[in-house]
């Protein structure tokens, strides 16, 4: 017999999630498609590209300018998506998320104007040997422009960060740490709310890389205490060309312009203006409206899902996969082997093949899209003493079979290469 | 379109010819693919009109490693002016499979650093070595 104390809503299956993924249906060489890609950029549900479609269709026009209907519907239509990101990250307040282009168009932003005015000649940067180079360049073009110092919190063997030398680190003082919350490469989650605690215990400003936990964790920008917050819309269900920055407002309201142009004016002489009122300080230009539209959209499709879901069906494929892959001989796993301190990102090796060849077999014999490269993070490459590593990456929509089929042609390959 | 793996290749890339170093190039060059981080290095030696010896030295995929052997088989004694006639026609023809479009600049790796070094011993003018590189 059973109770009915509280109605539950339902989680949908993976098989009817994948429904509202067209692109999920089509073959390629002939087989039906593996995406196991999604660290590189998700696919888009139907609710995305047709919330896209219907504001091209029905409300397109410039915004904050026109004072005529569809320019007030396209206004309110980008406002409204900016609302939904700020409650899918917990902002306090819908004006601290700026429109960028993407994560890495995020982080310059802040390595600018932040960092322009604020760092000077001997001040220290702290990073990790683990950063996206769109988490690494920026600081570096900073501190070449200001004579900085960057230092970097290397790894473990099993690829953790070493949280005491970041502790060592701190006591000499840095004006800011910036650290990724996943890596896109060994799948660490790193314990940001902890660092970012002890970073301002230390004085120092955080930024935090969510280009990867954003789309796969519970994110939650107040209770992780971060100044800064960055993220790309393409990796999580939404379209290219549209990424945030998350920013304590305080913060936001010191920091000078970045780019100039209208929209983020308040007035404007020959020679000199002052400054629109945040977000749009930092949004000149026409901004990207549709795909802010589309990112609206993906929120609200990964929050109907629960991202508490989101993570737990990550975690559960991650285990599958981790298991099945360490059966296949001649196979190494890069990174921690437990799911429990791992997104679903899984990097490695196998025998002598190139990751590259393996991804021309996985693809055509098998319709298995997988990464083949330095995954835009060199430095871990080198101390992981590669050049490249083949990587599979999961989302909401991969099915254990298709791990299944993975691991089919990486058996493949072995024959093919004879090991 | 399906790439196999011949044999051949895997032969090539398992056990590439004229591998190594020459004690006394009359050039060497070294490149490598900026997306994928493959690398291939070459020595060439050209004594009268021919050249007489090569050797290079790689790492990558079965495709750039095993294109570079052939490639090194086809220059290996021959003439420069038949040296600088090669071109991705005839690395195509060698690897005997299709490539796809992404692989491309796997497949001609060993080609760019071959015309690099005529072009840098001055057997070459760099115009027409341009026409080998697929601008990656
Ligand atoms: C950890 C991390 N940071 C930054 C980026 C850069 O994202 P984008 O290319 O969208 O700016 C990526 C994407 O690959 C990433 O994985």
């Amino acid at each position: 017999m059973q109770d009915v104390v509280e109605v539950r809503r339902e989680p949908r299956s993976v098989e009817e999630i994948r429904g509202d993924f067209p692109i999920l249906s089509r073959q390629v060489h002939g087989k039906p498609l593996v995406y196991l890609d999604s660290a590189a950029s998700s696919q888009k549900p139907l609710a995305v590209i047709e919330a896209m479609n219907a504001y091209y269709r029905s409300s397109h026009a410039n915004v904050h300018r026109g004072v005529y209907e569809i320019s007030e519907e396209a206004t309110e239509a980008l406002e409204r998506a900016r609302t939904k990101v700020a409650r899918f990250i917990n902002a306090r307040q819908s004006k601290q998320v700026i429109f960028t282009r993407n994560t890495t168009e995020s982080i310059n932003l802040v390595a600018y104007s932040w960092g322009w005015a604020n760092v000077k000649a001997g001040d220290l940067i702290v990073l990790t040997t683990m950063e996206h180079h769109s988490n690494l360049v920026p600081w570096q073009l900073l501190a070449q422009r200001s004579g900085a110092r960057l230092e970097f919190v290397p790894l473990t063997p099993e690829g953790l960060l070493q949280l005491d030398v970041y502790a060592r680190l701190l006591e000499q003082g840095p004006k800011l740490v910036a650290f990724t919350q996943m890596s896109n490469v060994l799948g660490t989650i790193n314990p940001v709310k902890e660092m970012i605690a002890q970073a301002h215990a230390a004085g120092a400003v955080a930024l935090v890389d969510a280009a990867q936990s954003a789309p796969h964790l519970p994110l939650d920008v107040q209770e992780l205490d971060a100044d800064f917050v960055c993220f790309s819309g393409h990796k999580m269900l939404g379209p290219t060309g549209i990424g945030v920055l998350y920013g304590k407002r305080e913060l936001l309201e010191a920091m000078p312009p970045f780019l100039g142009g209208g929209d983020m004016i308040r007035s404007v002489s020959l020679c000199s203006s002052t400054w629109n009122d945040l977000p749009w300080k930092f949004e000149a230009g026409t901004p990207a409206i549709a795909e802010a539209v589309g990112l609206g959209a993906a929120v609200d499709y990964l929050s109907t899902l629960g991202m508490d879901w989101v993570r737990q069906h990550e975690r559960s494929i991650t285990a599958y996969a981790l298991e099945r892959l360490q059966s296949v001989p001649q196979l190494q796993i890069y990174g921690p082997l437990t799911d429990e301190l791992r997104g679903g990102v899984v990097s490695f090796s196998l025998a002598d093949i190139h990751p590259h060849d393996l991804a021309s077999i996985l693809d055509q014999e098998f319709g298995v899209a997988i990464r083949a490269g330095h995954h835009c993070a060199q430095p871990l490459m080198e101390q992981l003493g590669l050049v490249a590593t083949a990587r599979a990456s999961f989302y909401v929509y991969t099915l254990p079979e298709e791990i299944d089929v993975l691991v089919q042609g990486l058996r493949r390959a072995l024959e093919i290469f004879q090991v | 379109m399906s790439m196999d793996y011949r044999e051949y290749i895997l032969d090539h890339y398992r056990d590439p010819r004229n591998y190594g170093r020459l004690e006394n190039p009359t050039v060497h060059v070294e490149d490598s693919n900026p997306l994928c981080g493959d690398q291939v290095s070459m020595d060439l030696l050209v004594e009268g009109d021919h050249v007489t010896a090569v050797r290079f030295q790689g790492r990558g995929c079965a495709i750039s490693q095993a294109a570079t052997s052939m490639l090194t088989e086809m220059v290996q004694g021959k003439s420069v002016q038949e040296v600088v006639r090669l071109g991705k026609d005839d690395i195509l023809e060698a690897l005997g499979i299709p490539i796809s479009p992404a692989r491309m600049k796997c497949a001609f790796l060993g080609l760019r650093v071959l015309h690099k070094s005529l072009v840098l011993a001055g057997l070459e003018r760099p115009e027409h070595a341009d026409e080998h590189d697929d601008g990656l």
